[in-house]
């Protein structure tokens, strides 16, 4: 599962990615004309609409695409840089690079193109742009608290609008299209001729008929957590696989005997997991399986990976999902973790008549659950110092 | 030779779009230009005054957020792709020249003026917006990031919001 850096891609070979993917941005830019403050600055006069079609272009196929990919569970989501809200120096600072803009001609990006072929102008202009951070970098005591005003995590768009993701997806793509339609007609009135590059009408009606189709299509395709997390809650869908169930004796067995060929996801609560839990354990909630940390523990060979949770039920819940990802070697824990605690931790020895056939788990439950409890101890012990949790990656300017 | 005409600019953005999912794909980040900027400037001062990077809050805190210098960035890397990329680009298409390219009612020496002025408040400004055009904008319009759509929407209701005022600079009439 993307992304593919550290997992996949080293931290080293990442430098040369973006060194690839900078000649990448810098041709493309160039090409499309914006290594000339003419085409970047037409937009706020009206004479060239340039930089808003590629860029509202740009971001809606790169918003679609991330939209799909997360869709369809190949994109980790919660693992990406989501630029910060930090509402008063988002506006302020938008609001001074604006004024920036229409003053050097140039952004940051566009200027360092325009300098690489040779544009004088732009060149002054990259100077500038570091004299810029230069000041603040000295006076960032004084920015210091706009700077850092008005946090309010890293929201996405929709959920700060209260809507789906797919229907701020669709709005942005029908707001980008109307756009091109509008600052054609714009353009060739200002520049008091039908821009030949534009016409025919037809052919880009027929473009925008088909993003629009393709922005439609969004709300079809059915997100594939939430469809599957549906499917989960539903007894009879869960019911139809069997699974795998491990016995409160086999799992105790095998705790004690240290198995490493054994992974535990506890679904229970985090106050239940947190008083009492088995070592080995994750306390894990349903969407966390469809993460990228999961499937690490997952996707492991030869382990077995086993469920724990309040009821059997709950167990089962997880343990479709896993299977529908496509995980193997998946079991659940007999009666759940109740019966667990009941029959091994706090195990008392029935008085009266005893099977010798009985006589021999006893014996074991019995010493299971002197065993057991000293190594939930060391267990919780070593927790403390050990998070293996993925971070989010870290990005921005 | 004659100057290449430029590509379509819906085809631009779709292959600027599909740069920006495959760098988000791969990285788990997006673009960016002015993070390298940042870089540059504390590189140089760490050059210039080691002492006083040491003692100002800004610098201390960024150069321990990167503790293999500040050019071992990302951005960095990116940004020296870009350079290298619009050159190759401006080379195939005739586009290579010095030029010193003036518009609307502007002198050179004004010219100058506001390109370093409008360089440094962009500069300024990205810095608080925690990013550029690319990095908070567009980036943050690819993975709908609240801060950066309130970015990109100041940055061009901004630009419209002046652009009457400078007129002059760009356009010959009016």
């Amino acid at each position: 599962m993307a992304p593919l850096v550290p997992d996949l891609i080293g931290n080293e070979l990442n430098f040369i990615v973006a060194l690839l993917i900078g000649i990448g941005f810098g041709f493309i830019l160039e090409q499309a004309g914006f290594s000339t403050s003419r085409k970047l600055v037409g937009l706020f006069y009206g004479y060239d609409f340039t930089v808003l079609r590629v860029f509202f272009t740009a971001g809606i196929t790169a918003m679609f695409g991330v939209v799909l990919l997360g869709h369809f569970g190949l994109l980790d989501l919660n693992i990406i840089y989501i630029n910060p809200t930090y509402l008063q120096s988002a506006i302020v600072g938008g609001l001074i690079m604006g004024l920036g803009f229409v003053i050097g001609g140039f952004c940051p990006g566009t200027g360092v193109c325009a300098a690489a072929i040779g544009k004088v102008d732009a060149m002054f202009f990259v100077l500038g742009s570091l004299l810029g951070v230069f000041a603040f970098a000295e006076f960032y005591p004084s920015f210091e608290g706009l700077y850092k005003a008005g946090f309010l995590g890293s929201p996405r768009i929709f959920e700060s609008l209260n809507m789906s993701q797919s229907l701020f997806a669709f709005l942005l793509i029908l707001i980008a299209v109307t756009a091109f339609i509008v600052v054609t007609k714009i353009e060739s009135k200002v520049n008091g001729k039908p821009d030949p590059e534009l016409q025919p009408e037809k052919k880009y009606l027929l473009i925008a008929g088909i993003v629009i189709l393709i922005g439609l299509s969004a709300f079809l395709l059915p997100e594939k957590q939430s469809s599957v997390l549906n499917n989960a809650k539903d007894p009879a869908v869960v019911s139809k696989i069997d699974y795998k169930k491990m016995s409160p004796d086999e799992l105790a067995y095998r705790l004690i005997d240290q198995n490493d060929n054994i992974v535990l996801f506890d679904l229970r609560s985090k106050e239940n997991f947190k008083e009492l839990a088995l070592p080995q354990s994750d306390n894990v909630t349903y969407e966390f399986l469809f993460g990228k940390d999961a499937k690490k523990k997952l996707s492991l060979k030869s382990t077995q990976k086993i469920f724990i949770g309040d009821t059997e039920a709950d167990e089962m819940k997880a343990a479709y999902i896993a299977r529908v990802l496509g995980y193997q070697d998946i079991s659940i824990l007999k009666g759940g973790f109740g019966e667990f605690k009941s029959t091994i931790l706090d195990f008392k020895m029935p008085s009266g008549e005893i099977s010798r056939n009985d006589a021999d788990t006893y014996k074991f439950r019995e010493k299971a659950s002197t065993v057991l409890p000293a190594l939930i101890q060391s267990a919780k012990k070593q927790q403390g110092s050990e998070t293996t949790k993925t971070k989010r990656v870290v990005g921005g300017c | 030779m004659e100057e290449k005409k430029y590509m379509n600019p819906y085809l631009a953005g779709f292959l600027l779009g599909l740069l920006l999912l495959v760098t988000i794909f791969i990285t788990g980040r997006g673009l960016g230009a002015s993070g390298a900027v940042k870089s540059a400037v504390v590189e140089i001062a760490n050059i210039i005054s080691p002492s006083h990077v040491g003692s100002s809050k800004f610098y201390s805190e960024y150069m321990q957020e990167h503790q293999d210098g500040p050019l071992k960035n990302w951005l960095v890397f990116e940004v020296v792709g870009v350079i290298i990329g619009a050159f190759v680009s401006g080379l195939i298409s005739n586009r290579l020249k010095l030029k010193f390219e003036l518009r609307g009612q502007s002198t050179r020496g004004i010219r100058i003026f506001t390109a370093l002025l409008g360089g440094a408040l962009f500069g300024l400004g990205s810095q608080l917006g925690r990013g550029c055009t690319s990095g908070a904008a567009l980036s943050g319009m690819a993975v709908l990031s609240t801060g950066g759509l309130i970015t990109m929407a100041a940055i061009f209701g901004g630009a419209y919001a002046f652009a009457f005022f400078f007129r002059k600079l760009w356009i010959t009439k009016g």
